[in-house]
């Protein structure tokens, strides 16, 4: 096939995800989004200009060679772009998944100034999935072992790509996980209909095959201190997320039937709660229920969608300011909508209601209208005076952030943290006060993405590799 | 996975569990608790560590089957695995030496009560144990607490051992004969934590109770455990689990406890019925045989 023109590219239309219709996937958990098959990558794959100048790989937190992988795929060289991905990228088919592209890598590309970006995301979790399901996930190449051992506290995104980049510098790696299993947020936190547990264990299964090492049931801080791990390891990267859930402090957020989205998604994903034939965790019967859910990030649609997929027989979203606010992704926005969640715009809870045996019935509402910018640089939500609404709901779920967990710093007295608990690092290598420790992800920014954590677990293997090399210095 | 070294009955439905667990058992104090999942579609469910034996590395638990997953926990034995068991959690019991303490234990709330006495003891403490029971099968401990501590009153609700009436009423019989008591620690079913709180209130007793709300992970994540402490939301798993009594709002803790009723009962009785099945099966078995 003769070499496209850019025009030629350019004139090539987006090729859109298939996904399951929006009234079937709203009464079931498997995977929303259905992947591209080859001839659609491979047609995608030729919208890409091919930039002499790549800024989608600044625009992306690991720097994955973008165009490199992508040219690969045009070409149906599939193995080979999954080789080139992965090289940056330890969880290729989770960012494939989660990853806010439009934000990142898809918001800077070229393409993006006349017609629609490259699904960049959309070809990445191809490739990843292709890899998986066809040759199996290939171990990179390892280098020579160098005698250092790292442990990785936290088996969520930040430790695993941390871990992912180490093993491949030729350390000896292991991750402490505080729950049953690895993975974190993405096994916690995400749906499976955004992102089926199958594929994280596949992706955890490929770090094992490279030599990492995991301890799961394993609370740092507890079951040993970091200053025992030092002990034992030349380095350490704290990894361990974001902690214990923000509420509303409005009255009676303990009413029964008001969940902190950490708990409700937990028991859910986690726990297989949505699975009511075999697990013995219980949620809160969800059959005919009218639901409302408190936040505008992704986690706040993921709790709604989930409500509905339970047989919630309405879904709300109530957030204080209006959509263009919203932190959540687009696409999870959109989906979360076909699927028929309400949107109850500039509004705030003030207090829930409940019965006499203590079960929530309704939420008290304060109307709100946008004011002057604040620090965030986002119109602040103002009350309308007496604009207030009762709406009768069965169940809530706050869904408006994390605070730190504060196990690491109240068993590490010497570690300096913020008024927050959130550990304070040098950015530039993820180094913190004390020496050999690093840290990264959810527990240094508060809560924030996947591949931001990532990307810090990637910064601070990079950091860790030098000072290994050279302990003297800290 | 953690082996099972030792499990027996110490009263009806009531098991002890000595458990492999080297790591746990170097770093638990009194009052520490661990989580523990017993298959893969189990729950997640929080354990007092009783006692440890730092040299043979293993824990103790005490466990009441009343659920599903604590009945089904009751069923392994000796030379068994747990799936998981993860610890030690909570931040351990403030001991220090008060003078006198009383420790008092409801039922099963004894294994729980237990270690800090224990602790109590070794920090000085002349330490008074009250163990109560609906019924004499049902006060358990009593020669361990009688190791432990000074004085060891069984109570039972029926009269049929030791003390006839509540843990409660002992208390008070101690405070009317003059005691001088300084702390009281009251471990057990949440009327009886709030009956000690109210009874040791007027007289500005120090007074530490241990709660057991619902949890999942346990180690400050979920936020299920959330508690109102002092007209203040604490987490249970990592701000406890004992928190000044006085402090306490009983109420919320009742009903919250109560969320799952309904699925708790079904999954209960969609496990004894099973239970049933298991055994008919295994006499069928026999018989064909």
């Amino acid at each position: 096939m003769p070499e496209l023109t850019p025009k030629e590219r350019m004139a090539i239309q987006r090729h859109h995800m298939p996904e399951q219709d929006p009234e079937v996937r709203n009464k079931n958990f498997d995977e929303v989004n259905l992947g591209y098959d080859a001839a659609l990558a491979m047609a995608e794959a030729e919208r890409c200009l091919r930039c002499k100048k790549p800024v989608c790989i600044q625009g992306c937190p690991v720097a994955v060679k973008i165009p490199d992988f992508i040219m690969m795929v045009a070409e149906g060289r599939f193995k080979e772009a999954a080789a080139i991905l992965k090289e940056d990228n330890t969880l290729p088919a989770v960012c494939g998944r989660v990853c806010p592209q439009e934000t990142q890598c898809e918001q800077v590309c070229v393409v993006a100034k006349k017609a629609e970006p490259v699904a960049i995301g959309y070809l990445e979790r191809f490739v990843a999935d292709w890899e998986r399901m066809n040759i199996g996930i290939q171990v990179p190449e390892i280098k020579e072992k160098t005698g250092k051992k790292v442990a990785i506290i936290g088996g969520g995104p930040s430790g695993l790509s941390c871990a992912g980049d180490l093993i491949r510098m030729g350390h000896d790696v292991t991750v402490f996980e505080a729950l049953h299993e690895i993975g974190g947020v993405l096994i916690y936190g995400i749906p499976e209909f955004r992102l089926p547990k199958e594929i994280v264990k596949a992706e955890v299964d490929g770090l094992k095959a490279m030599g990492v090492k995991f301890e799961t049931n394993f609370i740092v801080g507890l079951t040993k201190t970091i200053d025992e791990l030092l002990q034992e390891y030349d380095a350490v990267f704290i990894g361990v997320g974001a902690g214990l859930p923000y509420f509303l402090n409005v009255p009676g957020e303990h009413l029964n039937g008001v969940y902190s989205s950490n708990e409700f998604l937990t028991r859910v994903n986690l726990m297989k709660a949505y699975d009511r034939e075999h697990a013995d965790t219980p949620v809160f019967d969800m059959t005919g229920a009218t639901v409302a859910v408190f936040g505008g990030g992704n986690t706040a649609m993921d709790a709604v969608r989930t409500s509905l997929r339970l047989g919630a027989k309405k879904a709300m979203i109530v957030y204080r300011r209006t959509e263009a606010e919203m932190p959540a992704r687009i696409e999870e926005i959109k989906h979360a909508k076909e699927e028929g969640v309400e949107f109850i715009l500039l509004a705030a809870p003030i207090e829930l209601l409940g019965d006499e045996n203590g079960w929530l019935r309704a939420m008290k509402l304060q109307k709100m209208e946008l004011g002057e910018p604040d620090a965030s640089g986002r119109r602040r939500p103002v009350p309308i005076p007496g604009a207030i609404e009762e709406i009768p709901i069965d169940a809530a779920i706050v869904a408006i952030g994390n605070g730190s967990n504060p196990i690491i710093s109240k068993t590490t007295p010497d570690l300096k943290v913020n008024k927050w608990g959130n550990i304070l690092v040098d950015e530039a290598t993820m180094k913190t006060n004390k020496k050999g420790v690093f840290a990264g992800g959810d527990i240094v920014t508060g809560g924030a993405t996947v591949i931001l954590a990532m990307g810090a677990g990637r910064t601070a293997a990079k950091a860790i590799d030098e000072y290994l090399k050279n302990p003297d210095v800290w | 996975m953690n082996k099972i070294l030792e499990a027996r009955f110490i009263a009806p439905d009531i098991k002890l569990f000595r458990i492999e667990a080297p790591l746990i058992a170097q770093k638990r104090k009194a009052g520490q608790f661990v989580i523990v999942r017993v298959h893969e579609y189990g729950e997640r469910i929080p354990l007092t560590i009783a006692d440890s034996n730092e040299e043979e590395g293993s824990i103790t638990i005490i466990v009441q089957g009343i659920g599903k997953t604590t009945k089904l926990l009751n069923t392994l034995e000796a030379g068994n695995y747990i799936l998981d068991v993860v610890g030690p959690l909570g931040k351990p019991s403030e001991i220090e030496n008060f003078g006198t303490a009383v420790s008092i234990g409801g039922g099963v709330g004894t294994a729980i009560a237990f270690p800090t006495a224990k602790a109590l003891k070794e920090a000085g403490n002349y330490v008074i144990s009250i163990i109560g029971g609906r019924t004499k099968e049902l006060v358990i401990l009593e020669d361990e607490m009688k190791e432990v501590c000074d004085e060891v009153y069984p109570t039972t609700d029926d009269g049929s051992y030791g003390f006839h009436g509540l843990v409660t009423d002992k208390l008070k019989e101690l405070i009317n004969e003059g005691r001088k008591i300084d702390f009281v620690l009251a471990i057990g079913p949440i009327p009886m934590m709030a009956a000690v709180a109210e009874v040791t209130r007027p007289y500005g007793i120090k007074t530490v109770v241990s709660l057991n709300p619902i949890m999942v992970d346990g180690t400050g994540m979920c936020g299920g455990c959330r508690a109102v402490i002092n007209g203040k939301t604490m987490f249970v798993c990592v701000d406890g689990p004992e928190f000044d009594a006085h402090q306490v709002d009983f109420s919320i803790l009742t009903k919250r406890n109560k969320m799952y009723l309904p699925q708790e009962k079904h999954s209960l009785e969609k496990f004894m019925c099973n239970l049933d099945k298991m055994a008919m099966e295994v006499e069928n078995a026999r018989v064909n045989a």
